[in-house]
């Protein structure tokens, strides 16, 4: 009767060690003035007045409103596409999965190659004559078009997570739902939005939540493309972090990132209907 | 039957431009981290035509990659042999027994998979740092576990619930213990799914860059040493380390593939 409970337990103890007591630390950092005695305000105060902070929140939910939808849309496509069963759709799938376990380290890098200076763009244009000097995607001075390559990357590298799940959800459809819908003569647009979409809602919830929640995380691919050019919350934890050596505005905005992590997903699981199933899958 | 002809080489066009979409990022980067320096920087050269492997070389023996790849790796294989001690068993616990208190530790653990790792990285620091074990390979190891453990937790639970407990019982009433029906007919019926999800585990590590960045000063893993270095290095450099970081991603995909579809739905739902 105990054993499931001793199974269990090594995990739970871990988790407290390293999960739950350095969140309870984290949480007191924030509180603690340099000095490393006393609570203080003053942490989140200094954030909070700090331009680059609004800057930063500004751009993560810009990045995040921009990357989701475009993921989604384009991984629903792809799924459509590949649902479809035509013959050779296997293949597809082995290309559209090729990013699939690529790090945000490695798609920035191929980004970069693509774009520089020298990169493989500007190569081209220059030789076919469409440009004189070569373009420059990368800089401060061109902040928007970093903002661009950072969506494009990050829409190339993580489309394929949304299809999978989105593909799964697919597959899991009853062929009899479209058979009867033939019988009742819907037409193709029909079908998709009164059975595929509600019968994907699902798949596409938790999709959409996951992505959320890491798109708020969004480090490694502004970090190498961007650097500062454009602040985001994790870039300034890290550069509080690693460059200021100041734990205790860096841990405020490790905090602040929980905090919005938490308000996503209580928005997802109590705003959009269906919820039941994601806690349960 | 025309329409139908139409309808064919409309699908293997898309095909083929989804194909090339995905592929050329990838099939570039390779081309330029073999591609001689002369020939990256020649504007005339498009596609590069002299090769070689001294970029590795470099990158390996004198600015620290290879270094940095070993601590990769040890601090991946750690993460894969701590989550896998604690989760397997825990995985299995969900698949195969009811018990109180069941779906309320599923919940956990499904929100600890949703929870930001970055929050602990700098608790962490000042943690390990009094432990002593700041800037080791065990503390970005202990730190990844946590990420790791949620997802090697689910996906073991629903590969035991895959194996079908008929064969265990059968094995139990032919007078096995439990324990020994578990090592002698579950797992060995369970291992490929298992190998695929250390596979996966090492993926998750290897690609973490935050936490091991900031839990790592000299004994930096790969990502957090080309974090830290790329961007001042030439730029053939930034394209073979970024070949470097994709080689075991790739790998993974072409023999995870058969696991890809139903591993990343358990796991990203």
């Amino acid at each position: 009767m105990l054993i499931p409970y001793l199974l269990f337990l090594p995990t739970l103890v871990y988790l407290a060690v390293f999960m739950a007591y350095p969140l309870v630390q984290a949480i007191i950092l924030t509180f603690t003035s340099e000095s490393g005695a006393g609570f203080t305000l003053s942490n989140w105060y200094s954030v909070f007045s700090d331009p680059l902070f609004w800057e930063a929140l500004k751009n993560t939910l810009l990045l995040t409103g921009v990357i989701i939808p475009l993921q989604v849309l384009l991984a629903l496509l792809l799924a459509l596409f590949v649902n479809s069963r035509f013959r050779g759709y296997m293949i597809v799938i082995y290309f559209i999965t090729i990013p699939l376990a690529l790090s945000d380290v490695s798609a920035a890098l191929m980004s970069y190659n693509i774009f520089s200076p020298q990169g493989y763009l500007n190569k081209i244009l220059l030789n076919l004559g469409l440009i004189h000097e070569p373009m420059y995607f990368f800089g401060f001075n061109v902040k928007s078009r970093e903002f661009w390559i950072i969506v494009l990357t990050e829409v190339w590298r993580a489309t394929p997570l949304v299809f999978v799940i989105l593909l799964a959800g697919l597959q899991m459809i009853g062929k009899e739902y479209f058979e009867a819908a033939d019988v009742f003569g819907f037409s193709r647009l029909q079908k998709f939005f009164y059975i595929t979409l509600p019968l994907l809602k699902t798949s596409l919830q938790s999709a959409l939540l996951l992505r959320t929640l890491f798109a708020f995380q969004i480090f490694g691919v502004v970090w190498l493309l961007a650097g500062r050019d454009i602040p985001i919350l994790a870039g300034e934890a890290f550069y509080q972090q690693t460059e200021l050596q100041d734990y205790n505005v860096a841990a405020v905005y490790g905090v602040i990132i929980a905090i919005i992590s938490v308000i996503i997903s209580w928005f997802y699981l109590t705003f959009l209907k269906g919820t039941k199933e994601l806690s349960e899958s | 039957m025309r329409a139908k002809k139409l309808r064919k080489v409309i699908i293997f066009v898309i095909s083929v431009l989804i194909g090339l979409w995905f592929l050329i990022p990838v099939a570039l980067i390779t081309l330029s981290a073999f591609a001689v320096s002369e020939d990256y920087y020649n504007p005339h050269l498009i596609i590069p035509r002299h090769f070689t492997i001294s970029h590795f070389y470099k990158l390996f023996f004198t600015l620290g990659a290879g270094h940095a790849t070993m601590v990769s790796l040890l601090v991946a294989g750690v993460t894969i042999a701590l989550s896998f001690i604690l989760g397997v068993p825990a995985g299995y616990a969900l698949a195969r027994y009811r018990f109180k208190g069941k779906d309320s530790l599923k919940l956990v653990i499904l929100a600890t998979r949703m929870f930001p790792l970055m929050i602990l990285a700098i608790p962490l620091l000042v943690i390990f740092m009094k432990m002593g074990i700041s800037d080791t390979v065990l503390g970005i190891a202990l730190a990844h576990t946590t990420m790791v453990l949620p997802f090697v937790i689910l996906i073991t639970s629903s590969i035991f619930a895959g194996v079908d407990v008929e064969f265990e019982e059968a094995a139990m009433i032919f007078g096995l213990s439990r324990a020994k029906a578990f090592f002698k007919v579950t797992l060995p019926l369970a291992l490929p799914g298992l190998a695929a999800s250390a596979i996966f585990a090492f993926i998750m590590s290897w690609n973490e860059v935050f936490v091991a960045a900031i839990l790592s000063l000299q004994n930096r893993t790969l990502p957090a040493h080309i974090l830290s270095t790329a961007m001042d290095s030439p730029d053939y450099f930034k394209f073979t380390a970024g070949f470097i970081m994709a080689v075991p991603a790739l790998i993974f995909i072409y023999f995870a593939r058969r696991y890809l579809v139903s591993m990343w739905g358990i796991s990203l739902k």
